[in-house]
């Protein structure tokens, strides 16, 4: 497994240092993210956090919603093609935000795509996942990928904490490089059981998104 | 660091002990009666110790912090605004220049350029911001941005330089008076407590509202008590704070009270436009930015061309902006 071993030799201080001099101050002034029900997210490891996905920063948010004690347990699956394929992004990406990547295209034949994100869960890790698989259009939620229900049906006991995101579609959409502050809103939902069907998993998933989000101030384009 | 005059200290240790009265009060009425009021009163009480904390802070430790906090309160309330209204995906480079707009503006306070502070947002940003526009192409909803961002940038940026522009004031006649602190605080302190009062007398009295398509709870007993509690405190604190005579102090209430009145107005008209109750949620228990300086966006303005007018001024550069009346 040359792609990710499960503990990625990252420093630590080096992703704290970076969140709390750069990320939270730039998060806190330039956007202000405001966060609803806080008390939802996993206090411990293995859990899986998803989330609809429409900016780069979506991952920086996410993380800092974590407490500093936490950031050396967090990993963000990302995909192999984007993050790994110059030398800075992918420096960044691995010993920085120490993401997980994974391969997009999972045609027959190849690896199981998901092995790497098993393992950080078994070793215990708060795995970061945007089952959407790209940032898409700015501000709307495309359908969900069925990575999730396939962790969850080989690991029952695990929780899924949805997470949805508003706002920063706005501030960064994709291919854009100009950051322009606008306020962002989170909501984060209530653990969502595993109910042994992957169909209905799905759907209950994509509901319970979409509720969160209507719980949100709309803040699409005109 | 040179601290405000005594009065003026005297007042902010005033404001401080009202707070502690707030805190004792909202401590009571969570014991006597708890319950979803009585916690969103603790909130609002906790968050006002923190914006009288930043904000007295900000007054006492010196002009440049104290301009950098309303350019700070005015990016914030920009940002509000702009996170609210429609905005066009194409209009994101010029909402950028837009926020360019506020380190310039507050620039030209602490340069003490007073021609250019009154002409930089309502002359040349309305007339280059469009041209950012016209730069893009997109006419599909033109006329909609183009005005949107621009009542945004007078609202919030213009309208609340005013207060910042205050602090560099110094009486020609008297140039070592440190008038400016004083001033701002007489300003904020009035436009906070109009708003509180015009609520209390609207609440306790009751009656038919002033304006009930646009905020139905804002009754005529809340705006004549709140207008006539805040002219009456204008007229004792005008001497005190400001080198306005008590008459003069007294005119100086009214503005605050009308304006504050009709700031208020103007936002909850826009909240209710845009369908929301909230202009955000910044500040627990109050709302938005916006919520609260929504009177200050009226009362900053109005006060510092009333200020203006009754005195000649020079600023710390020592140019004579007002040649006083002939």
């Amino acid at each position: 497994m040359a792609l990710s071993p499960p503990e990625a030799p990252y420093p630590a201080w080096l992703r704290r240092l970076f969140f709390l001099l750069l990320v939270r101050p730039v998060l806190a002034l330039i956007l202000g993210v405001n966060v609803r029900h806080p008390q939802h997210l996993p206090r411990q490891g293995p859990a899986l956090v998803v989330a609809n996905h429409n900016s780069h920063l979506d991952v920086f948010v996410l993380m800092s919603l974590f407490p500093g004690s936490l950031m050396p347990r967090l990993r963000p699956v990302a995909a192999a093609d984007y993050f790994l394929s110059h030398g800075l992004l992918s420096w960044f990406a691995r010993r920085v935000l120490a993401i997980i990547p994974i391969e997009r295209d999972s045609r027959p034949g190849r690896r199981d795509p998901l092995a790497p994100v098993e393992a950080a869960l078994d070793a215990g890790r708060i795995v970061i996942l945007f089952p959407e698989g790209t940032r898409g259009e700015p501000e709307t939620m495309g359908p969900l990928k069925h990575g999730v229900a396939h962790l969850l049906q080989r690991r029952p006991g695990l929780s899924c904490t949805p997470v949805v995101l508003r706002g920063l579609g706005k501030a960064l959409p994709r291919g854009e490089a100009l950051l322009v502050p606008f306020c962002c809103d989170v909501a984060v939902g209530e653990p969502l059981p595993w109910d042994g069907d992957r169909r209905r998993f799905m759907a209950a998933l994509q509901e319970r998104m979409a509720a969160l989000l209507a719980e949100l101030p709309s803040s699409g384009w005109e | 660091m040179t601290l405000p005059p005594t009065p003026v200290l005297a007042v902010m240790a005033a404001i401080l002990g009202l707070l502690v009265a707030a805190s004792l009060a909202s401590a009571v009425i969570s014991r006597r009666r708890p319950g979803p009021d009585a916690e969103n009163l603790r909130l609002r009480v906790r968050t006002w110790w923190q914006m009288v904390a930043v904000f007295l802070v900000a007054l006492v430790v010196g002009r440049g912090v104290s301009i950098g906090f309303f350019a700070l309160i005015s990016f914030l309330a920009l940002k509000e605004y702009v996170s609210l209204i429609p905005t066009r995906r194409v209009d994101r480079r010029v909402l950028f220049w837009a926020y360019l707009a506020i380190p310039v503006q507050y620039l030209l306070v602490a340069m003490e350029w007073y021609g250019m502070f009154l002409a930089f947002i309502p002359v040349f940003c309305f007339l280059l911001l469009p041209v950012r526009m016209l730069a893009i192409g997109e006419t599909g909803g033109y006329l909609r941005a183009a005005g949107t961002i621009q009542w945004g940038l007078m609202t919030t940026v213009f309208s609340l330089s005013h207060a910042a522009f205050l602090l560099i004031l110094r009486l020609a006649d008297d140039p070592g008076r440190a008038v400016g602190p004083g001033l701002v605080l007489y300003l904020v302190l009035l436009t906070q407590l109009n708003d509180i009062a015009q609520y209390l007398w609207g609440r306790s009295l009751g009656g038919p509202p002033v304006a009930p398509k646009v905020s139905p709870n804002k009754t005529w007993a809340g705006f004549v008590g709140g207008v006539a509690s805040t002219t009456l405190l204008g007229t004792l604190l005008g001497p005190l704070l400001t080198p306005l005579a008590w008459p003069a102090s007294l005119a100086a209430g009214l503005i605050i009270g009308l304006g504050g009145f009709v700031g208020d107005l103007n936002i909850s008209a826009l909240k209710r436009d845009l369908g929301i109750k909230d202009s955000g949620s910044l500040l627990p228990g109050h709302g938005g930015i916006l919520d609260r300086v929504d009177s200050l966006t009226y009362t900053a303005p109005l006060f510092f061309h009333f200020v203006y007018v009754l005195f000649r001024w020079s600023t710390y550069t020592g140019q004579v902006q007002w040649p006083g009346w002939p």
